[in-house]
This record gives C-alpha cells, structure tokens and sequence, in this order.
C-alpha cells in the first residue's frame, strides 16, 4: 500500500446556491480512501447538497471538487465516469419499480460497464447474497418491505463494484424495526474497508462505523472530529444542542 | 346485444326505414354490406399505420420538451402549438393538393391520408409523452444515472418504461380519435369506410340505413381497441407502480 493517496473525495471552498439562496457556504472537506465520514445536522442544513454535489446530480458554482483523482466539470464524459464509480443509495430507494430486483441489478452494469446479461446476473445474485435477500431476486420492489427495498437499493450500487458509497439518509424513511437490518449491511460494507460517506442521524452506527464525523448546519461546515470527541466534547454550543436533540429522541 | 339494441331502437322509433338494403337475409343486402365492409381495411391500415408514425414523431417531440436549454423547448413549443392548430380537414386537402404543387410530390389517397393524420396527431402525443415522463419522480432518473447510464439510457430504460403505462390510456384516447378522424380522408377518395357508404347511397337512397350500420361500424372497432387497451394496462401491471419508490 503506498502511503501517499490522494483522497477519495476532495471540496475546496465549494459554494452552491439555489437561485439566490446560498445553500452551500465555502465547504472544505476530504475523504480518504477507505474512510467513513459520517455527516449530520438539522434539517435543510445542506448535507443532501453536499452528497449530490460529490456524484454530481447538483452543480457547484465555485470552488473544487475532486472525485477519485477526477475534477467535477461541466465535461460530460466526466460526469458519467464519476458517477459509475461513485454509488449512492437515497432516502426514498428509488428502486426501478418497472423491472424485477434481479433487473434493478443488472441493468448499470449491462449497459454501462458493458457486462454479458450472464456475468451481469451472476454478480447480481453476489451482491443479493451479501445484502442477506438472494431469495427476492425475482420480486418486483413493490412485493418488497422498506428494509428489504433499502438493501436491494445498496446492492444495486454495489453491483457497479464502486470506489465510494454515498448514503443519504438511508434509514429515514423505514419503520424504526427495519433500521437495524439496513445498517448491519452498511457496517458489514464498513468492516470490508468500502470508503462511504454517510447522512445519517443514527448515532449508534456513527459511533461504531465512523472515522471522521462533519455536522453541519446553514449550508457550513461547523464541526469535524473523530466519533469519541464529537460525541463526548462537542466544540460548539450548536453542536452540542443538535446532540442533545437527537440523542434524547 | 348493443349493437341489437341500436338496431331496434332505429327500426321501432321510425318505420320509414328499410333496412333490406343492408340485410344479410336478402343476396342484395349481403353484396351492400360486403361492400360497406369492405373499407373496414384501409380505415384500418392507416389508422394504425398514422398511429404508429405520431407515436414516434410524438416522442422526438415531447423530448426537447423537457429539456434544460431553453432553444430546444422552444422548439417543442413550437411545433405543438403550430400543428395542433391546424384542422384535420384542410390539412388533408393541403397535403394531396398541395404537397404536389410546392414540393412536386404527389402522395396518393392511402398516404396523403397516413401523412396528415398522424402529423396532427403528433402534436397531441407529444404533449401526452411530456406529461407522461414529467409525471415520473425526478429520484428515478437520478438513480439511473448514479448506476451509470447516460441521458438516453435512462429516458429508454427507466423513465419512458414507466410513463408509457401511465399514458396507455391516453394513447388509447388519441387512437381511437384517429380511427373516427380518418374519416374524414374520404374526402380525397381514399375507400375506406365512411367513402363506401357514401357510394352506397349514391346507389341505394337509403342514407339513414347505410349511415347507422357506418356508425355501428365504427363502434365496433373503437369497442375492440378499448378492449385491447385496457388488456395492454393489465398486462403491463400499471397497478405495480403505486407502490415501491
Ligand atoms: N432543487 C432545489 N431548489 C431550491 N432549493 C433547494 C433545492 N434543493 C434543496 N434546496 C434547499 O436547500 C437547503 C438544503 O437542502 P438539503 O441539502 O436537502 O438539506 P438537508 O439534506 O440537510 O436537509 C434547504 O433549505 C432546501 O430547501
Ligand atoms: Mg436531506
């Protein structure tokens, strides 16, 4: 292993606004290969922008941002190979509600990797296999529960076999008893050494899987820490509000 | 049993009619109703035929619709306020007659008729494929693209997929308006069914007779297509999409 990588994720004094409202305010961050940063904050604070803005469904406009040794530019060509190597996994799933879950799988990696329908199902029932569902291959999402529609969701990402996962609020929208089985899949990707960065509130999975914690708040970075300082000595008041919040919910 | 209802209703209500002329009891009545049916195929043809072409056309319209740069969905723009505007009518006359005066091609019944219904039709699926793909969540698109496709791929393979079961109704709308439409391009001489009856009266003076076995015509096939329509949406699951995303 060579000891000097380049980050997975790199921002630089990234700003964004919607119209005029300025939603990201000089954001600096950077993700190294095989960490897990976790980001938090209250809501409409920018962490879904920030995440769009690293796969590029948002553009910044100004400041940098380097993916994978790729910098984010209005090129195309870029565009599409950042987003075959980055995965990312929505609060709403969004599954494919047309095409079975096996399809769900193999359709990136059919026509966008170019991979045979055979090797493309093959890896399929690989990632259904990790995510603990070979068994729904067949189903239609609707046929699914929430945690199962979730997992299927994060195998989909995987079977693109990408350099970094992005989770936006990944569990926000499951009944509190699927949570579990969502997040044991995403420490199980964790424990692998996968670089993820995560939009969660779920502090129990921040304090067993996270390297770095970002809480954000009005489109700023406000604090960055390991897990045991952010939890334990938060450095601002805000901070420290936000935590007492979630935490006694 | 509609059909037989018409027919009494028509018959009891007033009994100047004298439905020998299209009876299949009587050999004349069987050559008349032969010949009425005998347009069933080119109003056929050239429905299905203009329906095929404004489905297409439709699509690459409805497309610039919705994209970003504002040129493109000026074109879209356009294009559907312009042909939906002009009737039905007067563009098949101007596409028969006119077609060969300014750009020297002379189309003949069936295709002049083919060309002019599905070029007004296909402002009106443009829009119907516009409202169609706009009626898909932004999320789905986004995670065709965050698996890898391009633009095209996920219109092809993730939106358009599920925005035509959406608009299958409203597809089946615009063809059974097309079937009545075509019609009209009886005008230009084209045999279809609403030209035969009107050589059939000419002949047997019995309009009103002739006239309701058209319309009854008509039915029957606009009937059929609502039937395949509505088969088509089952077996495309549509029900499948309420749920799951
Ligand atoms: N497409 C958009 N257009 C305009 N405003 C937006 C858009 N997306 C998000 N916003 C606004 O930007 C702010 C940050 O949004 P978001 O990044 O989703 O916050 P979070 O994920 O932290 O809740 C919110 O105030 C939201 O209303
Ligand atoms: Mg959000």
């Amino acid at each position: 292993m060579t000891t000097q990588q380049q980050p997975a994720v790199l921002m630089e004094d990234v700003h964004k606004w919607f119209g005029n409202f300025h939603v990201l305010k000089a954001i600096n961050l950077d993700v190294a290969v095989g960490e897990r940063v976790v980001i938090c904050g209250p809501s409409g604070s920018g962490k879904s922008t920030v995440v769009r803005c690293i796969n590029y469904l948002e553009r910044h406009q100004q400041g940098r941002i380097v993916v994978d040794g790729v910098e984010l530019t209005s090129n195309r060509k870029t565009a599409a190979r950042i987003r075959s190597e980055v995965g990312m996994v929505f609060q709403q799933f969004n599954l494919f509600p047309h095409l079975s879950v096996l399809q769900n799988l193999t359709l990136g990696p059919i026509h966008s990797r170019g991979l045979s329908q055979a090797e493309a199902e093959e890896r399929a029932m690989e990632y259904l296999d990790r995510v603990h569902i070979p068994e729904q291959a067949d189903k239609r999402p609707a046929q699914l529960s929430g945690g199962q529609q979730q997992r299927v969701a994060i195998a989909r990402s995987l079977c693109m076999e990408p350099k970094i996962m992005l989770f936006d609020e990944p569990t926000s929208a499951l009944d509190p008893e699927m949570i579990a089985e969502v997040l044991d899949v995403m420490i199980e990707l964790a424990d692998e050494g996968m670089t993820m960065v995560v939009v969660t509130h779920e502090m129990g999975f921040a304090r067993r899987a996270a390297d770095k914690m970002v809480f954000m708040d009005e489109g700023q970075i406000v604090e960055t820490g390991t897990p045991d300082q952010f939890f334990d000595a938060p450095e601002t008041e805000r901070c420290r509000q936000f935590l007492q919040q979630i935490l006694h919910h | 049993m509609l059909l037989c209802s018409i027919l009494l209703l028509t018959g009891c209500g007033n009994s100047n009619l004298k439905w020998y002329v299209v009876s299949p009891a009587t050999e004349q009545g069987r050559i008349n109703l032969k010949f009425l049916l005998s347009g069933t195929k080119d109003t056929l043809l050239m429905s299905l035929l203009a329906l095929g072409i404004s489905i297409f056309v439709g699509l690459l319209i409805a497309i610039p619709g919705i994209a970003r740069q504002k040129p493109l969905r000026a074109t879209n723009v356009v294009y559907v306020e312009l042909v939906r505007s002009i009737p039905l009518l007067p563009l098949i006359l101007w596409v028969y007659y006119g077609l060969p005066e300014i750009a020297g091609v002379q189309l003949d019944y069936f295709w002049a008729g083919v060309f002019a219904l599905a070029l007004s039709d296909s402002a009106f699926e443009a829009e119907i494929f516009r409202a169609g793909i706009q009626s898909i969540p932004k999320g789905q698109s986004e995670a065709g693209r965050t698996v890898g496709l391009n633009y095209f791929q996920t219109m092809w393979y993730v939106v358009l997929p599920q925005a035509i079961r959406r608009i299958l109704p409203a597809l089946g709308n615009q063809f059974a308006y097309m079937v009545k439409m075509s019609a009209l391009v009886s005008v230009i001489g084209l045999q279809e069914l609403t030209r035969r009856a009107n050589e059939l009266i000419v002949t047997e003076y019995r309009a009103l007779e002739i006239y309701t076995i058209l319309i009854i015509e008509y039915l029957v096939i606009i009937l059929i297509i609502g039937q395949g329509v509505r088969w088509l949406e089952r077996k495309m699951g549509s029900d499948e999409l309420n749920a799951g995303r």
